[in-house]
């Protein structure tokens, strides 16, 4: 029962902080906002007994990857969003369309998916069995990881250096 | 306890909401933000399904999917910056360069 209302009350401030996401205008309450979202699920990975990916959600998402987002909107000082009117027909049809959709959806995944219920900390999801799935049978793709993250700070560094002055011939 | 199909309906939602800013936002940086989003109910699911057939393979792969947004977050970043400085805006309808 307890597990219930965790989820549901942090499940709802996740929800309202994709919404507020959408709402404001200006990005750095977008981006807030989406620090309370990532938050919050950690707070449902712990309740799913994934303890070790709560805390990798704070620390990298909401920590690392948020600070990086915040310090871009500091750094290019981005004001307010200009609205621009989309059209008229996708209104129309969209909103209604997506609320079918959505409802017919969660319809379906609550009353026919037959699944049992999730236990809390069903999962021995403690940071040595995690290693050792990720040192043994996964080690291929995390070392590929590895190089990903180098060549993605290469790309950084490269992408977002000042381009130096052309140099005029014969000068240097 | 909480069924499996709860959690799914909450990372739908999340997922839809992203596709939703990524669609409606016109600011370059609530874009990107909103891609992360859309991995964060990616990666709920992924947890939910992974609790329920106690397999830890799931939780491994949310940390791929956190590497891959990390690395994706820097270059994306870089990438803002660098529109940014050739073309003073981060109002994606005044970057069309490419459009006909």
């Amino acid at each position: 029962m307890l597990h219930l209302i965790l989820f549901s009350v942090f499940g709802l401030v996740c929800v309202a902080g994709a919404i507020n996401l959408l709402v404001q205008s200006h990005p750095i309450n977008s981006a807030l906002s989406l620090i309370v979202v990532m938050g919050s699920l950690a707070v449902e990975y712990l309740l799913l007994g994934a303890e070790f990916v709560a805390a990798v959600q704070v620390i990298v998402y909401a920590g690392a990857i948020m600070v990086l987002f915040v310090f871009v909107i500091m750094l290019l000082n981005a004001g307010e969003e200009e609205r621009t009117k989309g059209s008229r027909v996708s209104l129309l049809i969209g909103i209604p369309g997506m609320i079918i959709g959505s409802v017919l959806m969660a319809w379906v995944l609550i009353t026919h998916s037959g699944t049992h219920a999730v236990e809390a900390g069903a999962l021995p999801g403690a940071p040595g069995e995690i290693a050792q799935l990720l040192f043994h049978e996964f080690l291929l793709p995390f070392e590929v990881t590895s190089i990903l993250v180098l060549i993605a700070i290469m790309g950084a560094v490269v992408l977002a250096a000042r381009p130096e002055p052309l140099q005029p011939e014969g000068k240097s | 306890m909480v069924p499996l199909s709860y959690y799914l309906v909450l990372s739908g939602i999340l997922f839809a909401c992203g596709v939703t800013g990524f669609l409606i936002k016109r600011n370059i940086i609530t874009i990107f933000m909103s891609i992360e989003l859309m991995l964060n109910g990616v990666n709920l699911s992924f947890v939910a399904f992974a609790a329920q057939w106690h397999q830890l393979s799931g939780q491994v792969f949310v940390f791929f999917v956190m590497v891959v947004a990390a690395a994706e977050a820097t270059v994306g970043l870089a990438i803002i910056i660098a529109v940014f400085r050739t073309r003073e805006t981060l109002n994606v309808d005044q970057v069309n360069l490419l459009k006909l």
